[in-house]
Formats: structure tokens, C-alpha cells, sequence
């Protein structure tokens, strides 16, 4: 097939042997993902969904098939896929500033100035508006905080596609939402393609355009996909009434509970 | 979808207004009035519960020293003889009557200035040991079993086999606070190595840091911590070498010292080479300590 997606995810499949035993973690998983689309990936835990995403990080590598993103094979980690990592994983000894400086000089070193550098370093601590606690370090700073440079990080490497693994799974639920607002504010404005883990449905039909439903593991697969068809920019407080917020919300909690039950699976 | 839903039509969401935007709030720290009195106070108020405790329990332990002691021959002498008999030593630290008739000010640098080249080495060698082992699987399985009998052995009993090896006492006295030094950098090193965290991998992965930086930018500030602990244990552990290396030295040195006021029946003065000993230990972990807290900020042990 001549692909025209962005980022095509065609037919992985992903094995981990440990001696003599191998555990197929996903089979056969194919998707397509446009530029500037928002796609959360969610399922049950185990359910291997972020192995999906390391993948597509090129932190995992596929045992079958491959990933292409914009016309390029994915073969190992690197910048233009940029991952948000669930505990931020910053480096505690950089401050707030260091840290996405790291990633900046790295990525732009040659390509731009050391004053370039540094008002793009600003200007994506502004985007998350982290600005004041730019030298403060990792463990001076709340978790929604962190995670928010977390995200100014991987924004600054200018990613083709931006990778989220379960990035407010750790937060509480008012911080959870500043931060998902933030996001789709982000996204607005900057039009990424994203690819986002979570297990929170609210979350996922909130900021997606489309749902990808994981089945159970071992060998998990795409089982369904539900598009959210919502107009951008999406208020919170309006859509949740709107009948194609709810209806995607349903279809994802009866494909996680009705369906595909991690007891009556396992049973 | 078509899937009806009566469920979840009536489901209300948690209302959160869309437009509040995250602000922090910087609150400066209150001043207080009159800062200069208060703050001695304070630290006045400190400084005492820090030393009242330790100078209470240490006149207590003289005095029990003392009546155990006193008018006794032979044996430990009290503190009162001590006094008697040790008394230059003690007032005067840096008396120099040449050759080895000095001051214990002397004999202490002389001490440290060998722990240093030794204490050194150690260091060097150790850290490069401890990473090679925390990064190599194979390294790890060769050599940790090693390290962990090595690391067992008393300074004292290196000594015969370093003057086998080195012939000379100056090289085999080095090699006594090296070798009994090492273990505790080489083992810290590489658990720290070993126990880095898969996030920091992966960051710098999808950075595509190239070795050199992943070492300098990444596996050596978040391994600081253990190097440290290792170092420090390893200063503690030379500087308790250097009575067994300097047996065999001669000449200047605390060490030394010590074994020659023994030859000499002089316990008065062994006791205030002890403190000495004591005193200068305990500061070398605490420089070592203090090091560890400035070069990783504060997240040191």
C-alpha cells in the first residue's frame, strides 16, 4: 500500500523472549495517524499499550513488522519522536531550565545560535508556563509541575510526533486537568501529531480525535477504533453533554468492561 | 456507535472552569524584624544543644576514668597522669626538635599527606573498577566475587604480602591504604551504576547522547551519590590503615608514632595520639561528606 499517513504503525508485532520463554506481547497491530491528529491508544494495564508507544520511540524494538514516519523507517530512539515519560523523568541535578537545555543544545547544536538556544529553551518553558521556576530543580517543584517541563522538554526538540505515556497518570484530578487543558491548548496552537497512552476514558475522548481500544494480552491488538468527532477548540465544561463526547465515551467503556473484561478474560 | 447509552447520558462531569490557567504564586519568605539578635539567638540556642550533651557525657566518662584509674601504676594511666606526663604534647602540637622529635601536629600531616597519595589512587582506580562493573554484565560476574572476598581482608594482612611484592616500605605502606580503601569505591561505584535509573537510559536515548556525554551529563551526576558513600567509607578505612602501614615506615607519622611511644612504654602519649587520630578521622568524613553534598547538590548522603 502507498502510504500517505504521517505515521504508519504497519503490522507489528512485539515478542519478548526471557531464556526459552517468549511472551508475545502485541500481534499484528496496524494504524495510521495523520499529521496533526490526536490519538490516544488505551486499554487494560498489561494490555501493552505502551509497549505500542516505545515502539514508535524506537525504545522497543518490533519483532514483525515496522514503523514509518514520515516516509522514514523507525529504528531507534531519537528526537523527532519525542516521549513524555509517565514519571517525567527529569534529571534531578539540572534545573528546570538545564534540563530542557539538555535536549535543546542537543538537538540544535550547529543549527542555531547560543542566544537561539536559549530563547527557545524560554519560549517552551513559557509554552507550559514554567517560566518562573526555571532554576529550580526536579525535587523543589510539584509533580504537575515536573510533568509540565517533562512536556516543554519534548516540545523544544520541535517533534514530528509527540509521545505520551500515560503523562497525568501519577496526578491528581484538578492538577490532571490543568494540565490536560494545557495540552489541548498546546495542541491547538501548534498542531502536533500526538500519541498518547492513558487509561483514563474521560481523558481520551476529552483530547483525541480518535480512540485506539487495545484487546487484552498477551498478544493485545487493536479492537476497535472510535473517532471523537468534536470541534476544536473543546471546552471542557461543554462538551460533556455534547452526544458525540458521550457517545465515544460509551463505546470505549463498553469495550474495556463489557468486552473485554480483564476478570471474565481471565477467567 | 450506535450503542445506546442511558447510562452514561446523565453522567455529570467534575465542573472545572476551562479557563483557569495554572499560575504560581511566589510568596517571599516572611522577614522577621529585628534579624541580627534573633538570628544569634538562634544560633546560639543550637550551637549549645550540639555541644552541652557531648561535653556533659565526656566530663562524666573522665571522672569514671579517673577514680578507676587513679593511684594505680601500671595499666592505663588516668586522666590526670596523662595530663602529667603528656603535657607539651599536648599544649604545644608544632614543636620541631629535629628528626622524628615533633610535634603530633607533624606527625598527623605526614600521616595524612601518605592517605592522600593513597586514599588518591584508590579513588581513581576505584571509580574506573565500579563503572566498568556496574556497566559490564561480565565484568560484574568476574569480578564481584573477587571484591567481595578481597574486600574482607584487614589491612594488617596485606602488609607481609605488599613487602613481598614492593621490597620497599614506602610503595608497600601506599599500597596498604589503597588496597584497604578501594573496596568500599569500587563496590558503592557500581551498585550506583547498576542502579541507574531506566528513565535516565531512555532519556538519553531519545536525545541520542553519544557515549561520551551519556557518561559525562548522565551516569556520572546521578551516580555522585553512591560514589560519594563509597569514598566516604573509603577515607574512614585509610585513615585506620595508616597505624598498620606506618609500623613498617619508621620515621614521621602519627602511625609510627604510635608504635614508637608503645616500644617506649609511653601509654600517656599513645592516648593523646588516639585523639588525635580520632579527630582527624572524623574531619576527613566530614570534608569527604561535604565534598559529596557541593559537587551533587544537595543529594548526597
Amino acid at each position: 500500500m502507498a502510504s500517505k499517513a504521517y505515521l504508519s504503525i504497519e503490522s507489528v508485532g512485539v515478542s519478548f523472549s526471557r531464556g526459552a520463554v517468549a511472551t508475545e506481547v502485541l500481534r499484528d497491530v496496524s494504524l495510521r495517524v495523520d499529521e496533526g491528529e490526536f490519538v490516544s491508544i488505551i486499554g487494560h494495564s498489561g494490555c501493552g499499550k505502551s509497549t505500542l508507544l516505545n515502539v514508535v520511540a524506537g525504545l522497543v524494538p518490533v519483532t514483525r513488522g515496522a514503523v514509518i514516519l514520515d516516509r522514514q523507517a523507525v529504528e531507534a530512539p531519537g528526537p523527532d519522536r519525542a516521549v513524555v515519560f509517565q514519571n517525567h523523568s527529569l534529571l534531578p541535578w539540572l534545573s528546570v531550565y538545564e534540563n530542557v537545555k539538555l535536549a535543546v543544545d542537543k538537538v540544535f547544536a550547529g543549527k542555531r545560535s547560543r542566544a537561539e538556544r536559549r530563547d527557545w529553551v524560554m519560549h517552551n518553558l513559557a509554552l507550559v508556563q514554567m517560566t518562573h521556576a526555571r532554576n529550580q530543580r526536579p525535587s523543589e517543584i510539584s509533580g504537575g509541575m515536573k510533568q509540565r517541563v517533562g512536556i516543554a522538554r519534548a516540545l523544544a526538540m520541535e517533534p514530528k510526533v509527540l509521545l505520551l505515556d500515560e503523562p497525568f497518570g501519577a496526578l491528581d484530578a484538578l492538577t490532571r486537568a490543568h494540565l490536560q487543558d494545557s495540552v489541548m491548548e498546546i495542541h491547538g496552537k501548534l498542531k502536533n501529531t500526538v500519541l498518547m497512552v492513558t487509561h483514563d476514558v474521560d481523558e481520551a475522548a476529552l483530547l483525541s480525535d480518535r480512540i485506539v481500544m487495545m484487546t487484552n494480552g498477551p498478544a493485545a491488538h487493536i479492537g476497535e477504533i472510535q473517532p471523537v468527532d468534536l470541534p476544536r477548540p473543546r471546552k471542557r465544561l461543554e462538551i460533556d453533554r455534547e452526544p458525540a463526547y458521550l457517545n465515544a465515551r460509551h463505546a470505549v467503556i463498553a469495550f474495556l468492561y463489557a468486552r473485554h473484561g480483564t476478570v471474565r478474560d481471565a477467567a | 456507535m450506535s450503542v445506546p447509552a442511558p447510562k452514561f447520558e446523565t453522567v455529570e462531569q467534575v465542573p472545572t472552569p476551562p479557563d483557569v490557567q495554572p499560575t504560581a504564586v511566589v510568596l517571599p519568605l516572611p522577614r522577621k524584624g529585628n534579624g541580627l539578635l534573633r538570628w544569634l539567638g538562634e544560633a546560639a540556642r543550637q550551637v549549645a544543644s550540639a555541644v552541652i550533651p557531648p561535653v556533659l557525657v565526656l566530663a562524666v566518662l573522665l571522672a569514671v576514668w579517673e577514680m578507676l584509674m587513679a593511684g594505680q601504676t601500671g595499666g592505663l594511666p588516668a586522666p590526670s597522669t596523662i595530663w602529667l606526663e603528656s603535657k607539651d604534647l599536648i599544649l604545644d602540637p608544632f614543636f620541631d626538635r629535629g628528626g622524628v622529635d615533633k610535634g603530633l601536629f607533624w606527625h598527623v600531616l605526614t600521616s595524612l599527606s601518605r592517605v592522600g597519595v593513597g586514599f588518591s589512587l584508590a579513588a581513581v582506580v576505584g571509580i574506573g573498577l565500579g563503572v566498568l562493573v556496574g556497566v559490564n554484565l561480565w565484568a560484574h560476574r568476574g569480578l564481584d566475587p573477587i571484591f567481595q572476598v578481597l574486600r574482607t581482608v584487614p589491612p594488617l594482612a596485606w602488609l607481609p604480602i605488599s613487602l613481598a611484592v614492593f621490597r620497599e616500605a614506602q610503595p608497600s605502606a601506599l599500597f596498604v591504604i589503597f588496597v584497604t580503601a578501594i573496596w568500599p569505591i569500587v563496590i558503592n561505584t557500581a551498585a550506583g551504576v547498576r542502579n541507574l535509573p531506566a528513565d535516565y537510559i531512555n532519556v538519553s536515548r531519545v536525545l541520542r547522547l553519544s557515549p561520551l556525554e551519556f557518561f559525562f551529563r548522565i551516569l556520572l551526576p546521578a551516580t555522585t551519590p553512591h560514589v560519594f558513600t563509597g569514598l566516604r567509607i573509603g577515607i574512614g578505612m585509610s585513615w585506620l590503615a595508616i597505624v598498620a602501614s606506618e609500623m613498617l615506615l619508621g620515621g614521621v607519622g602519627v602511625g609510627f608514632f604510635i608504635w614508637d611511644q608503645y616500644n617506649s612504654s609511653r601509654i600517656s602519649d599513645i592516648v593523646v595520639a588516639l585523639l588525635w587520630v580520632g579527630l582527624t578521622g572524623y574531619l576527613l568524613d566530614r570534608m569527604v561528606a561535604l565534598l559529596g553534598r557541593l559537587i551533587s547538590r544537595g543529594s548526597a548522603a
